[in-house]
């Protein structure tokens, strides 16, 4: 965990993350991890299910506050202002764009979906509404395929079509983080790349946090890479350290190389 | 597939067979009830209604005089405004509180406050309504004489607002039910976008659970129709077309209530409240119709 600068980033940290504790009633989830994210980057999350990771995300668009009995220690930091201080929770979560591993397109038309969250902000302004929709729906590679059935319900279009649905609606209210949780389970192979194509562009734009089952996936996306295993951050450290012959721990060789998980 | 299935009924053991049978006779029965019961209603009605009753007065006429010597009238039609008007009255009432409530209870409250909360929305329901009709008669008659200043308190409002209690803990239970149906997975991705616990409810959750609410709002009504002893006993029991919510009214199940056990069996005042009673089941009838209808019709939309 020390090697967090080893590789010389002059980047500055958009997320700090300090001694993060997460319980469950009497389950701990996360037990003390540490960790930065830089500006810009595409930080990889990867490790098998239970290792912490979807909380990780709640935590930091702090909707694991609709869980109950969740206690959380340490301090996670966003451009320097720590999360548990923000007063306006709905601001912070409109600052961090949220990916779920199912597609869920609201029970909503395409264009309503998109302008879900720019609406709830307070915008009002129907060419201001269709230039964020178009905007995003090209961003997320989908302007294409629905631009003449923008009323048409979210919920009819397929699997893959959703999913990016979701990534436009993510990107509607120009968040500074896109946080991806396991996107491409409900995917086909071809979106999955098409989506991993507009994951490239968009780091440009905005740092993204990726969180993925498939260890390849980091390896092709990630400028960073982190090892979560049982609530414990193993190993953070560029992609091609984690997946190189020797990354400094054993059990990482182990997991990105198929032994376990 | 087909083969395995064919395989599988010839060797249906015994037991199978017979609780098929079983469960088959239980849902068919339904069906024969509901035929059954529409059958012996309309035999005891249909001969004055085909030979003598004249349907267009019955309908349109407001003087219910059954037990006249000289001047007997069978107009119901003050009936059937008491019975919509005290209904559409106690939903403008129980729509808004019952709606109210389920959100809160489902999407607000605390799980502690839930429990407790349903539990006594239960007990609402378990109150018999010869009881609200005596808190009617007693409670609300002084209540709307002091409130309003009327000459007497038992009136259409009163009706109404027994009807409004009794159909709230229908309304909050299957409206309830509907909100709870709607998948957390939208409450999640609507709040990870940013939106207030009161955006979900009103951009999200409500369009999602239209059916079950409508439903909810449908069987509040349907209920209200259908209540006899409340409003027998709270809304004046006097046939009269109300001009204010603060006139007297009798329903239509009311007067069959009231009549039925002193008309001479056979005779046509018998019968009439027989067709009386062939009304109510057309009215239920239309407006289950109009909810499968609407509903039917909000799917194919989605």
């Amino acid at each position: 965990m020390n090697s967090n600068n080893q590789n010389g980033s002059q980047n500055s940290a958009v997320i700090e993350v300090t001694d993060l504790k997460v319980r469950y009633g009497d389950k701990s989830a996360l037990n003390g991890v540490s960790f930065d994210v830089y500006q810009n980057e595409i930080l990889g999350i990867i490790g098998p299910v239970q290792s912490g990771k979807t909380t990780l995300l709640k935590v930091i668009n702090r909707t694991l506050e609709f869980t109950p009995n969740t206690t959380v220690e340490g301090s996670v930091k966003l451009n320097g202002e720590d999360i548990s201080t923000i007063s306006d929770v709905y601001g912070l979560r409109r600052r961090i764009g949220m990916v779920q591993p199912l597609p869920v397109g609201l029970p909503l038309s395409i264009y309503d979906n998109v302008a879900f969250a720019p609406r709830t902000a307070g915008i009002r302004s129907k060419s201001e509404l269709d230039e964020i929709v178009e905007r995003c729906l090209q961003q997320a590679a989908l302007w294409e395929e629905v631009k003449d059935r923008l009323k048409a319900l979210g919920t009819k279009l397929s699997g893959g079509q959703q999913q990016r649905l979701t990534i436009a609606r993510a990107l509607s209210h120009q968040p500074d983080i896109l946080c991806l949780d396991e996107f491409s389970i409900a995917v086909d192979p071809v979106t999955t790349m098409r989506i991993e194509e507009v994951l490239k562009t968009l780091r440009t734009k905005m740092t993204i946090l990726l969180v993925t089952n498939l260890v390849q996936q980091a390896k092709r996306l990630a400028n960073r890479t982190a090892f979560f295993l049982n609530g414990d951050l193993i190993e953070i450290d560029t992609t091609d350290v984690i997946f190189s012959e020797n990354p400094s721990e054993q059990a990482t060789y182990d997991y990105v190389n198929g032994a376990f998980g | 597939m087909n083969i395995l299935r064919k395989k599988s009924t010839a060797h249906l053991p015994f037991s199978e067979t017979v609780i098929e049978l079983f469960i088959r006779l239980c849902g068919i029965s339904s069906i024969l009830f509901v035929f059954g019961i529409f059958f012996f209603v309309f035999r005891e009605g249909a001969g004055f209604l085909f030979g003598g009753l004249d349907v267009g007065q019955f309908l349109t006429n407001v003087e219910w005089q059954p037990t006249s010597l000289n001047n007997k009238r069978y107009g119901a039609l003050a009936l059937i405004v008491g019975t919509f008007s005290v209904t559409l009255l106690a939903m403008c009432i129980a729509v808004p509180f019952g709606l109210g409530a389920a959100i809160f209870v489902s999407e607000f409250c605390s799980p502690k406050l839930r429990e407790t909360f349903k539990i006594i929305i239960e007990l609402l329901a378990a109150i018999p309504s010869v009881v609200w009709g005596f808190i009617g008669l007693t409670v609300m008659n002084q209540l709307i004489i002091t409130v309003f200043n009327a000459p007497i308190g038992l009136t259409m409002l009163n009706g109404s607002i027994l009807l409004a209690l009794m159909s709230v803990p229908i309304i909050v239970s299957i409206a309830e039910d509907a909100l709870k149906a709607v998948p957390d997975s939208y409450r999640e991705a609507a709040e990870a976008l940013g939106a207030t616990r009161w955006q979900v409810v009103y951009r999200v959750l409500l369009p999602a659970a239209k059916n079950g609410l409508l439903a909810a709002v449908l069987l509040g009504a349907a209920r209200s129709i259908g209540e006899t002893m409340a409003v027998l006993m709270a809304t004046g029991h006097s046939v009269n077309m109300p001009s204010s919510p603060l006139s007297w009214i009798r329903t239509l199940t009311a007067t069959i209530a009231a009549e039925l056990g002193e008309v001479a069996r056979g005779g046509e005042h018998y019968q009439v409240l027989f067709i009386i009673g062939i009304l109510l089941f057309t009215i239920t009838f239309v407006v289950n119709l109009i909810a499968d209808l609407a509903i039917k019709g909000i799917r194919q939309e989605s």
